[in-house]
């Protein structure tokens, strides 16, 4: 085991988040302030209660979902991606170390910020909506757990991009609209329902529904089939990342 | 075993189809300075990379200090230190962060006692609080030696390491890696050259079309394959070679001011004072002389040429 490389990596990247401070922390944490305050607070007062619960309350875990989902993905396929593209990334390749302990680091580190941002995220939402968690452990497991699998994949993204405009257009082309679509400003179940069914294609709908169940006790889907769902695409993410190190796809030539 | 890279019948085609090493056998001895000698594209970065395992390596061993860099790639990896050819390095980070990345990259814990000397050699300990990208490109290219340096690696590969780089610098180059060797690092660095090898080179491998063509003592290099020249001017022209002499390797230039006389330098010195005395017993004489060693540049002309030539 090289625990040293790993920290290296591991604190090189955290250093970066430090380092960019605004961009990397508070700009999140201000704009999807700005939903909480117009969903929440303007709009939300207008708006008919969902399952027994304000709509204010109702959008904060699908938001903070949103944010998580983005911020992992771009932070972590930066993280990888910068390095090919200055050529830096010989040191890491040339290192004593294996790709199980290079990903940790990389996607460690990008991990932990998501999971930062999102309980910072939480607390500022505080500020405007009035809200309680039922299931605080649960909600911090979904967290974890979602930061971890796309922070995973936003290393796969990072690895297969081989320009500036690939690492941003599955993030913005694929993840945002299905965020948007995945049940976070809705229950699945007030749609018609040849939507319903469509929408249990949309992976999101089972990351949100789950750790909007952490919440407050209801969700879309049962809490097993969102566990289950994350853990699969979790499972998808690493084997994609073996075969990744085994081949040495776009890593070695 | 005094090998410390032992290198049999590596063969590397890349996916494009281009076959860029061919059956290449070389073993590299514990503490000397090895260089690797070719011209552009023949397989020297590549040769480096698979070593260093960046690129992944095709048919073929690869033993690093007995260590194969494909099983036991952990040990063998600790050993290496590289300098790649092509100058990259972050951004952001200080000086000194990014040494001591390395170090801790490479599984060695921190020891900022070794990194301030490593630095102090480079005469980086000045500039060790400044971002990388306020450093000039020699700067930058002593932060990527220092960067090698930092987990005191066994063996150290210098990829063109002169290439564009500043009169000072080489000469801080050139003392660091003396220190170095006599620290019993193992030192390998490729160019193109030549005067490098020769100055700095225990031995010299010259590697074309992917292929290793040979691997010789620097010194035996020179005296096996090197030619001397001997250039009399005459007091008087001549018209021909007189016939006295047409046994030996005798040609008139600069209308017959000028008498040249090659020889292998492996051939006994004795030759030449052969030589003056029969000049001598022929009653040619001359104003001056001057003798010409071939550098290792023909050489290395002569042998890829003739490889060419299929000779
Ligand atoms: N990734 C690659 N894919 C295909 N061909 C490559 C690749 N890298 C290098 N080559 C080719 O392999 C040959 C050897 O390159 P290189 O090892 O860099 O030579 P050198 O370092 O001796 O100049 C060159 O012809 C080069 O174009
Ligand atoms: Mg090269």
């Amino acid at each position: 085991m090289n625990l040293h490389g790993v920290k290296a990596i591991y604190l090189f990247e955290m250093a970066r988040t430090w380092r960019t401070l605004m961009q990397s922390i508070a700009s999140p944490v201000i704009s999807t302030s700005l939903y909480f305050v117009v969903f929440g607070s303007a709009i939300g007062s207008r708006m008919v209660e969902i399952d027994g619960i304000s709509y204010g309350a109702f959008i904060i875990p699908g938001l903070i979902m949103l944010m998580l989902l983005n911020e992992s993905i771009s932070n972590a396929s930066f993280g990888i991606y910068m390095p090919k593209f200055t050529g830096t990334i010989y040191e890491v390749l040339s290192a004593p170390i294996s790709p199980l302990e290079i990903v940790a680091g990389y996607v460690g580190a990008a991990a932990s910020k998501s999971i930062i941002l999102g309980l910072l995220i939480l607390a500022t939402s505080r500020l405007f909506v009035d809200f309680s968690i039922a299931r605080p452990f649960a909600m911090i497991g979904f967290l974890a757990l979602t930061a971890v699998t796309f922070s995973l994949f936003g290393f796969i993204i990072g690895v297969w991009a081989d320009g500036f405009e690939k690492l941003q257009i599955i993030p913005m082309m694929i993840v945002t609209p299905l965020t948007f679509l995945g049940g976070t400003f809705y229950s699945v179940n007030m749609l018609p329902p040849v939507w319903q069914t469509v929408t249990l294609f949309n992976p999101v709908v089972y990351l949100v529904s789950g750790f909007r169940w952490s919440f407050y006790g209801v969700a879309d889907v049962h809490v097993a089939v969102s566990l289950g769902m994350t853990l699969v695409f979790m499972l998808v993410c690493v084997g994609l990342i073996t075969w990744i190190f085994k081949t040495g796809y776009r890593l070695r030539t | 075993m005094s090998d410390i890279i032992a290198i049999d019948g590596l063969s590397k085609t890349y996916e494009s189809g281009f076959t860029a090493l061919r059956d290449v056998n070389l073993h590299i001895r514990k503490g000397e300075i090895f260089a690797l000698l070719g011209p552009n594209g023949a397989g020297k970065t590549t040769l480096i990379s698979i070593v260093c395992g960046i690129v992944n390596p095709g048919p073929g061993t690869v033993l690093v200090d007995g260590c194969d860099i494909r099983r036991d790639y952990r040990a063998a990896r600790s050993r290496i230190g590289l300098v790649p050819q092509e100058l990259s390095t972050d951004a952001f980070e200080t000086v000194w962060a990014t040494v001591n990345f390395s170090r801790g990259l490479f599984g060695k814990p921190a020891d900022p006692a070794y990194v301030e000397k490593v630095l102090r050699d480079l005469s980086l300990w000045d500039k060790r609080k400044d971002k990388i990208m306020a450093l000039s490109g020699g700067m930058k290219r002593r932060v990527m030696i220092a960067k090698a340096l930092a987990h005191e690696p066994a063996i150290l590969f210098l990829d063109e390491p002169t290439a564009g780089v500043d009169v000072e610098l080489r000469r801080d180059m050139w003392n660091l890696v003396r220190g170095l060797r006599e620290r019993g690092v193992t030192i390998i660095l490729t160019t193109h050259y030549i005067e490098e090898a020769e100055e700095m080179a225990d031995r010299v491998g010259v590697i074309s079309g992917g292929e290793i063509i040979l691997v010789e003592h620097t010194r035996t290099l020179m005296e096996k394959l090197g030619r001397k020249e001997l250039r009399l001017q005459l007091a008087a022209p001549l018209e021909a070679i007189p016939a006295g002499l047409s046994d030996l390797n005798l040609v008139l230039e600069g209308d017959g001011h000028e008498l040249v006389y090659g020889f292998d330098a492996r051939h006994d010195q004795a030759d030449v004072a052969g030589l003056l005395r029969r000049l001598g017993e022929q009653g040619i004489e001359f104003r001056d002389l001057r003798t010409r060693e071939s550098s290792l540049e023909d050489i290395f002309v002569d042998l890829v040429h003739n490889r060419r030539t299929g000779d």
